[in-house]
């Protein structure tokens, strides 16, 4: 109880340390999902209504991918970002930028695979009448994607919600530096092997507000979106 | 005219419509008329290039189906109403087109007046009942001031007060201009629109005829078959 009164001192003192790694995590996390959103849910739309060659491999690879062990990522990431690796002049091993790249390569497959999923009916009862009315390919995607909005915001949130949450990927290419890159996850863990138990519960309780938040957007925008779904 | 030459589309293997030629006059109201499974949608699908045929060809006064859509409206029997409101639904056409904001909300709002639909403008569509849900997909064929309308037995699942004003609408927008081409099972509805009629069995075309001579007493033996009942719809 100690120390549950000392972590909502820490939270309700706004405590400069606590404040900082709020910050850098939800600007990493909403920096990967803005990324992943402006990828995937195109490509999500893409994949839902056009035919092409190798269509069925993009999908079983997204699917495949939702699952990604976020260490396999960090691993991956850190070896191609490292200095030997493809990309290591690009310096940004240990960097936000780095666990930016990490959490957006964990994120899009799923944003792309539950846009898809969004899209896909909408799709196939728009289709003829996109066609009939001489919608080009643009305004086709354009249209399924805010006419899903609803389902599409879903994901993104989806998205949103494993990034924000993910520890493995972002301690291993961030290198959990004090004041550089440590985030509310990396920081929980480390505080817990250190018995610092005040931060890390105050950053939990964080984190547990921000779950309550998106689940309370995702039934939002549910409710919303059933507004206008009705079945034709 | 819109012109059918040999038209056939089969599905797993079995002939589903055709060998059909045929000629139509894209500005009268002509009803299609036949049994469930006789080919109608098949046909008017075809027509408006929604479906390739199998062999066969259609033309617009020499135009393919889909080079001409521009100049048409589809009206679907089960009508996909977009997740918007009333009036972003009608005016999904015009902005397809490209006509200017100002133009399309003068257009919306007339069709909609005509239509019956200005006091649910900004409701969703999906939240309207299924009479006013077609006469959103009439409205929404209408929009563009096309030279026909296709329509794919609108009122199929309407009740007797929503088909009548469908019916309505119907031949208003051919007082105004508009050609009709209408599939239907419906006798009665076809005696009140057609002046054409063309009644297909089993995937082919077994009259064509003015609307007179097929309810005449007198009328050629597919038409007295098909009014008595005679001719079997496919499995």
């Amino acid at each position: 109880m100690e120390t549950l009164g000392l972590a909502l001192r820490l939270l309700t003192a706004l405590d400069e340390e606590l404040l900082g790694i709020v910050g850098l995590s939800l600007y990493v996390s909403l920096t990967a999902t803005l990324i992943a959103a402006i990828v995937g849910v195109p490509l999500g739309a893409i994949l839902a209504m056009r035919q092409f060659w190798g269509r069925q491999i993009l999908i079983v690879i997204t699917t495949t991918f939702m699952a990604l062990p976020p260490v396999v990522v960090g691993l991956v990431v850190y070896l191609s970002l490292s200095r030997a690796g493809p990309l290591g002049s690009l310096g940004l091993l240990f960097t936000p930028g780095a666990m930016i790249i990490a959490q957006t390569i964990l994120i899009l497959p799923i944003v792309t695979a539950l846009s898809r999923e969004a899209i896909l009916p909408l799709h196939r009862d728009y289709r003829d009448l996109l066609w009939s009315v001489g919608a080009g390919q643009w305004l086709s995607l354009r249209t399924l994607i805010w006419d899903a909005r609803f389902a599409v915001a879903t994901a993104i949130l989806a998205g949103f919600g494993r990034a924000v949450a993910e520890v493995g990927a972002v301690l291993i290419v961030g290198g959990n530096i004090n004041g550089l890159t440590r985030v509310m996850t990396t920081t929980i863990a480390l505080e817990t092997s250190k018995g610092n138990l005040e931060l890390a519960l105050a950053l939990g309780i964080v984190l547990i507000l921000i779950a309550f938040a998106i689940n309370v957007l995702i039934h939002m925008t549910g409710r919303w979106g059933r507004r206008y779904q009705v079945s034709n | 005219m819109v012109t059918f030459v040999d038209l056939r589309i089969a599905r797993d293997g079995i002939d589903r419509l055709g060998p059909v030629s045929l000629s139509l006059d894209p500005g009268r109201r002509t009803l299609i008329l036949g049994h469930n499974g006789a080919g109608k949608s098949l046909l008017l699908r075809a027509a408006h290039g929604l479906l390739e045929p199998d062999t066969g060809s259609v033309a617009w006064a020499g135009q393919t189906p889909s080079a001409s859509r521009a100049s048409r409206g589809f009206v679907f029997q089960s009508t996909p109403v977009m997740r918007r409101s009333v009036a972003q639904n009608i005016d999904f056409p015009l902005v397809a087109r490209g006509v200017p904001a100002r133009e399309r909300r003068s257009r919306v709002g007339a069709i909609m007046e005509l239509a019956q639909l200005a006091d649910w403008a900004d409701n969703p569509a999906a939240t309207l009942s299924g009479g006013e849900k077609q006469r959103l997909a009439l409205a929404r064929a209408l929009v563009t001031n096309p030279s026909t309308i296709l329509l794919d037995e609108p009122a199929a699942s309407l009740d007797p007060a929503a088909t009548q004003l469908l019916e309505q609408l119907i031949l208003r927008a051919h007082a105004d201009g508009t050609g009709i081409i209408m599939s239907t099972h419906d006798l009665g509805q076809a005696a009140r629109l057609a002046q054409d009629v063309v009644l297909l069995d089993q995937g082919k075309v077994a009259l064509q005829a003015g609307a007179s001579a097929f309810f005449a007493e007198n009328a050629p033996d597919p038409a007295m078959d098909y009014r008595a009942g005679r001719l079997r719809s496919n499995p």
